[in-house]
């Protein structure tokens, strides 16, 4: 078994996704303190183009399996192409983002090399050779430390936890292509429904703006979109209003909907039952907005505006423009 | 068309949790089933009913008190509900809890399996699809919309993934694991409930299903957790309850000059 740390990098409409980067970062911590080096895999079709920035934030090396039969996700595919490779390169600890695909991905992969997985992990420590490796559980409101009986280690990893390295582009990674054997795939994608418009993706977001009851109706959301779309920001919800219909799953923060670790989270008319906090109360930065002086969210917030949020949310607003034009 | 619908007892959510020497202090908890595992028997109940056909069977691994996840379900019309029980399979890990329940599908026949996407306490979301990968046969997570195929052979599966929504087509026999949106469960009638008394709920232990000491509990485990702890309490910081257009003009100030987010 080598010392190394493998990385799954996801790719998404002809791009490396940002978790890959951020495990690459984490990954080259962990392989320096074993002695080993970082790689990376990436799996899909036309691919040779995107590889570079894989080099540039510290891989080695990258395996690529460039195919047509890969151009879409499959969990068999994929995780046939990964555990021959894992087979035959033997790294110590395998690195998969906890995205869609990676939480789809990882378990399949596992169990097809009967290897113990952690989920959604948010910590690693390496002693005497064995990784200690922290997780939320009960929906984080508690923490555990985690050990593999079995090798390599494997761990899906929460996005926007460990910050990307600086690239170097003066660093570049070694490429070798794998083969593409992907056995019998019995689940395929037959379409794929793209939202309209561009929206930033909850988990991977540096600022969100959430909306909940207080907004008393669905048409109020654009005042979220609003503040959201002056601060770069994106948009979530809370389950209230999602149950309410006024917006979809996707947009729900909380134990049953997304957890999300952004740098700053502002809840607007957000009462803050456990269940929603669940979903955001490791982001950095809290604002709450809420007219209800008793709101559980101020408990937790770093900056609470008691008030209307229609007369706090509009000032705020303007207020972000003119610091914006300020430069 | 044989449903099979695995369901987990679980504390529930608004329990506030404690740890006593480095583990989880379940003293005084009150179970719940799994919600993402009524998702799933709500959608096995669904397909029963478009289907006009079907057997239902609910599947628990747990101690005595889980049959009364059997129960709550067998209540909203599952047909037959197996209490998989034996102290080997305290302290399972995910694989060897899917390994568990491979082992016990193995004596039953099934089309379609479902379970819920994960379950609330330790929050691992593999069981579902370690037991695809167990049992051969695809599986499709994560799922918020479900059609079985006329001819009953495939089954189409919606999910929601980054930037959009998923559009699966997977041969049967699979496993799905279901998401939140995926339906509204239903409530037990009376009726229901009383017709509960009579059901008999099978045991079956470890020796029955073929699993080997060396397969399941706490030694088995390729996962193993050597500690839990609380997380830091969060401390909240200045609450504004003065004027809303004062308070916030300063708020977002101190967002670019004291957090300096912005």
């Amino acid at each position: 078994m080598s010392n190394n740390v493998l990385v799954v990098a996801e790719a998404q409409d002809g791009a490396l996704k940002k978790i890959g980067f951020e495990l690459i970062g984490e990954g080259k911590r962990i392989a320096d303190k074993m002695g080993g080096l970082v790689e990376a895999v990436v799996l899909g079709h036309d691919v040779a183009d995107i590889l570079g920035p894989l080099g540039h934030h510290g891989a080695e090396k990258v395996y690529v399996a460039d195919d047509p039969v890969l151009a879409n996700y499959t969990a068999e595919g994929y995780g046939s192409v990964l555990a021959r490779l894992i087979k035959e390169t033997e790294p110590t600890l395998v690195l998969i983002g906890a995205t869609t695909q990676g939480k789809d991905l990882a378990p399949r992969l596992a169990a097809r090399l009967a290897v113990g997985l952690a989920s959604d992990c948010t910590g690693f420590e390496v002693q005497d050779g064995e990784f200690y490796i922290t997780r939320p559980i009960y929906a984080g409101k508690a923490i555990a430390t985690v050990t593999q009986a079995t090798r390599p280690y494997m761990a899906t990893v929460r996005p926007n936890i460990f910050a990307p390295p600086e690239p170097d582009t003066s660093h570049d990674a070694a490429v070798e292509n794998i083969p593409a054997d992907i056995g019998d795939i019995r689940a395929n994608v037959v379409d794929m429904m793209k939202e309209a418009g561009e929206r930033i993706e909850l988990t991977e977001a540096r600022i969100i703006v959430s909306g909940g009851r207080g907004l008393k109706a669905p048409e109020n959301f654009t005042l979220i979109e609003e503040l959201a779309e002056v601060l770069g920001a994106a948009v979530g919800a809370s389950r209230a209003a999602v149950d309410a219909g006024w917006k979809e799953h996707s947009y729900q923060v909380g134990q049953t909907g997304k957890v999300v670790t952004p740098t700053l989270y502002i809840a607007c008319g957000i009462s803050g039952a456990i269940q929603h906090l669940a979903g955001m109360k490791t982001s950095k930065y809290i604002v709450a907005v809420n007219k209800d002086p008793d709101a559980p969210i101020f408990k937790v917030a770093d900056y609470g505006i008691v008030g209307d949020l229609f007369k706090v949310v509009p000032v705020l607003i303007e207020e972000f423009k003119k610091m914006k034009a300020e430069g | 068309m044989n449903i099979v619908i695995c369901v987990k007892q679980v504390p529930d959510t608004e329990t506030k949790i404690k740890v006593k020497d480095g583990q989880v202090d379940h003293t005084e908890t009150k179970y719940v089933v799994n919600p993402y595992d009524e998702y799933a028997l709500e959608e096995g109940l669904r397909i029963k009913e478009r289907l006009e056909e079907g057997k239902l069977t609910l599947m628990t691994i747990g101690p005595e008190r889980a049959k009364d996840a059997l129960k709550s379900g067998l209540a909203v019309g599952a047909d037959e509900a197996i209490h998989l029980v034996d102290e080997a399979f305290e302290g399972s890990d995910p694989y060897s809890t899917a390994l568990i329940l491979s082992k016990a599908l193995e004596k039953i026949d099934y089309d379609i399996v479902c379970c819920g996407k994960q379950g609330v306490d330790e929050d691992h979301a593999q069981v579902g699809i370690i037991l695809a990968e167990l049992l051969d046969v695809p599986h499709v997570s994560v799922v918020t919309k479900l059609e079985i195929a006329e001819d009953r052979k495939s089954i189409v599966a919606h999910r929601e993934v980054e930037g959009g929504h998923e559009v699966v087509e997977a041969t049967l026999p699979a496993i799905i694991t279901a998401q939140k949106g995926l339906n509204e469960p239903r409530y037990a009638s009376i009726k229901g409930i009383m017709a509960v008394k009579k059901k008999v709920i099978p045991e079956w232990n470890a020796e029955e299903i073929g699993v080997d000491k060396d397969m399941a509990g706490l030694g088995a485990a390729k996962m193993k957790f050597t500690e839990v702890t609380l997380p830091p309490e969060r401390v909240g910081g200045n609450v504004f309850d003065d004027d809303p257009v004062q308070d916030a003009v300063k708020v977002a100030h101190l967002l670019r000059d004291e957090a300096k987010v912005l």
